[in-house]
């Protein structure tokens, strides 16, 4: 192999990613990629970014090794990236601070994205009143309704948020309803796309930005543990802080990089968000990859519990990396992912995002499977706060304080 | 021949004098039975295209009438079989060119030669892709020639020269002018930049030196939006206003609708307003 998967660049991840989207985006497309394309190398840009990252967003993030939580874990050492702990509580604010710099730099005056849980809708409202930009974020009506929390947190930012009630209601009728804005507004507005999908040039940038979570996660574990990990984890929606995390360790052959899909009601049941998994190539928000659909076509509505995984396809990169044999993506179910949240609470005073609780539950899994000689690196994307009210009704905290599972 | 080279749509362009109705109306609503009545009621009105809606469960580029119209149909159950049966139905029943509009993964999941072949044997006369740009074409235009299939392409006025260039060598039929930079909608005025796309797709024929009708979409819901859009290109798309129609008085409606906006036809723009 003569390139090295870290140097690969879009439009093309394999059969994967492409640019399908209606003519009157592709302008803006073409001068989101030329701008892109030009500040690939451009140091004021990169300084100015990570100077950001530094001075706002608190990097570098953190690595905490989860010691009372590897008891659960056959003894295998686990080690937490701590994205959590990034200003707005994700490491969404990754890609939103660059996405921000891009659109400066073209001139935009107005932001929209599409937001799941809320983590990426909180952290684009917030870049868009800390550089002035104007702000509207799509969240699917069932979206606002488990997430009302981070539905205030924006309207305080400044942000209108639109609940959408077209199709599933949820994140991938937002992204439609996102594109349909930016089509009436392209003169003034960036759609700031919160993850790995969409058309070119957004998942190898949106990637981009958030590569340093793996170049600093690399440095961090061989510090810590002496040696690169056995294998690196993390969830996979659309996949950005997979592919965050993922990046800097693709051309080290050894080191396994798993992702975790929300298996929903189960793998073997007809309510969940496997893209990779049980998805089958197609066409989707202006992309190729794998995703859930039905022998007509259609998209098939996905479930989880963790409003930022429950999208039915997933980044390019991702696709490609499945099938050349690079990452491996396995499910998670909701149940699965609410005991390892509650694990890692109880174990370590660290209340994960329901999202990265399905990275935990995959490392608890694994750390079985390898016992105490492994070295497991885990991106714990994004906090919990947000998750109190869903994880205090699935343990049942409100009514019977006595109710406790874990 | 002609048929054969430049396809039906041209020809039903053309037989209309280069001053052509275009209906959209969505596959299967309110039902079945009434969307063909429904079709067959507007080309009756004196409609030369008929533009059919594939149902799709993430069209970014319909506007509120269509996508409630199309989330009903595939709430019921919807599958490419209606399509065909339409088609089928429609295309005996009246002379009108009948085209599907469609996002591109059904068409995928299909397989794009197999639906070229059901759509050609169907009496269709081909489709409107508007999220498979020529780019990404190379598949469709080949299955299209096999099965003598119009191909339609959108110009939209933020496409660069080159771009239009694109859309008017892949296009048979016409080039598929989007009038405004919204999505499908009813809109109280026709936008101006629908004129100033429409020549310079005409500058762009002459260039390649290619011939090909313009139709334009998105926004057109009234006679004298059709007589303005008639005074600078080949034909007048209407969508919205239709479904509406369709959805509020049924067929009866969808009649009366499409009766009013071919009296823009054969009016002088402005005489109306």
């Amino acid at each position: 192999m003569t390139e090295k998967l870290r140097d690969h660049h879009g439009p093309w991840f394999g059969d994967h990613g492409g640019v399908f989207m209606p003519e009157p985006l592709i302008s803006a497309i073409e001068e989101l990629t030329a701008a892109y394309d030009a500040l690939r190398g451009d140091d004021e840009f990169w300084n100015e970014f990570h100077r950001l990252g530094r001075e706002y967003t608190g990097r570098p993030s953190l690595l905490t090794e989860a010691t009372r939580l590897s008891e659960l874990a056959g003894g295998a050492r686990i080690f937490l990236k701590r994205e959590d702990l990034n200003h707005t509580g994700s490491h969404k604010i990754n890609n939103v601070l660059g996405q921000a710099l891009v659109a400066k730099r073209l001139g935009k005056t107005r932001l929209i994205a599409e937001t799941g849980a809320g983590q990426h809708g909180v952290a684009t409202a917030t870049a868009a009143a800390y550089f002035g930009f104007d702000c509207t974020i799509y969240m699917g009506e069932v979206d606002t309704e488990r997430q009302a929390l981070n539905v205030a947190r924006m309207r305080m930012l400044g942000a209108e948020v639109v609940s959408v009630k077209t199709g599933s209601r949820t994140l991938k009728d937002a992204i439609n309803e996102g594109l349909r804005d930016w089509v009436a507004h392209t003169d003034t507005t960036h759609y700031l796309m919160g993850t790995v999908a969409g058309p070119h040039p957004f998942p190898e940038m949106v990637r981009d930005f958030h590569r340093q979570i793996g170049e600093e996660a690399r440095e961090q574990i061989q510090t810590a543990a002496g040696r690169l990990p056995d294998a690196v984890l993390a969830c996979v929606g659309g996949g950005s802080n997979a592919m965050g995390i993922f990046h800097a360790f693709l051309d080290d052959a050894d080191v396994r990089l798993i992702g975790l899909e929300a298996a929903g009601d189960g793998a073997e049941t007809e309510k969940h968000a496997l893209s990779v998994g049980r998805g089958t190539p197609g066409l989707l928000h202006g992309m190729r990859t794998y995703l859930l659909q039905d022998e007509n076509g259609q998209t098939i509505e996905s479930h989880s519990i963790s409003a930022g995984l429950d999208y039915p396809g997933v980044g390019p990169e991702h696709s490609w990396l499945n099938d050349i044999g690079r990452a491996e993506y396995e499910p998670v179910s909701d149940t699965e992912a609410m005991d390892a949240f509650s694990a890692l609470t109880r174990k370590e005073g660290i209340m994960p995002a329901i999202e990265s609780a399905h990275a935990i539950a995959g490392a608890l899994r694994l750390g079985r499977a390898l016992g105490p000689d492994a070295v497991l690196l885990v991106s714990l994307s994004g906090r919990g706060d947000k998750d109190a009210a869903t994880a205090a009704k699935w343990f049942g905290l409100l009514d019977e304080g006595e109710q406790h599972v874990g | 021949m002609s048929a054969n080279t430049r396809g039906k749509t041209a020809a039903a362009i053309e037989a209309a004098g280069g001053k052509a109705l275009v209906a959209y109306l969505p596959v299967g609503y309110p039902d079945l039975e009434t969307s063909i009545e429904a079709a067959v009621a507007v080309a009756d009105a004196g409609f030369q295209v008929l533009e059919l809606g594939i149902p799709y469960s993430d069209p970014a580029m319909d506007g509120p009438v269509i996508q409630a119209a199309t989330q009903q149909v595939l709430d019921r159950g919807f599958s490419l079989s209606e399509v065909f049966q339409t088609v089928e139905a429609v295309t005996a029943r009246t002379d009108a060119a009948v085209l599907s509009m469609t996002y591109w993964n059904p068409v995928l999941r299909y397989g794009v030669d197999r639906l070229a072949h059901d759509f050609a044997a169907a009496g269709g006369a081909g489709l409107i892709t508007p999220d498979l740009t020529p780019e990404n074409a190379d598949e469709w235009i080949a299955a299209a020639e096999k099965h003598d299939l119009d191909r339609i392409f959108l110009a939209a006025p933020s496409s660069s020269d080159a771009r239009i260039d694109r859309a008017v060598e892949a296009s048979r039929g016409f080039v598929y002018t989007v009038s405004t930079m919204g999505t499908t909608g009813v809109r109280g005025d026709m936008d101006t930049a629908a004129r100033t796309l429409s020549e310079r797709i005409a500058e762009s024929s002459a260039r390649v030196g290619k011939p090909i009708a313009r139709c334009v979409g998105l926004g057109i819901s009234r006679p004298e939006h059709v007589a303005d859009v008639l005074d600078y290109a080949e034909g007048a798309i209407v969508g919205s206003a239709l479904v509406a129609a369709l959805r509020d008085g049924g067929v009866p409606a969808v009649a009366a609708k499409a009766a009013e906006l071919v009296t823009g036809l054969h009016s002088d723009p402005g005489t109306l307003s």
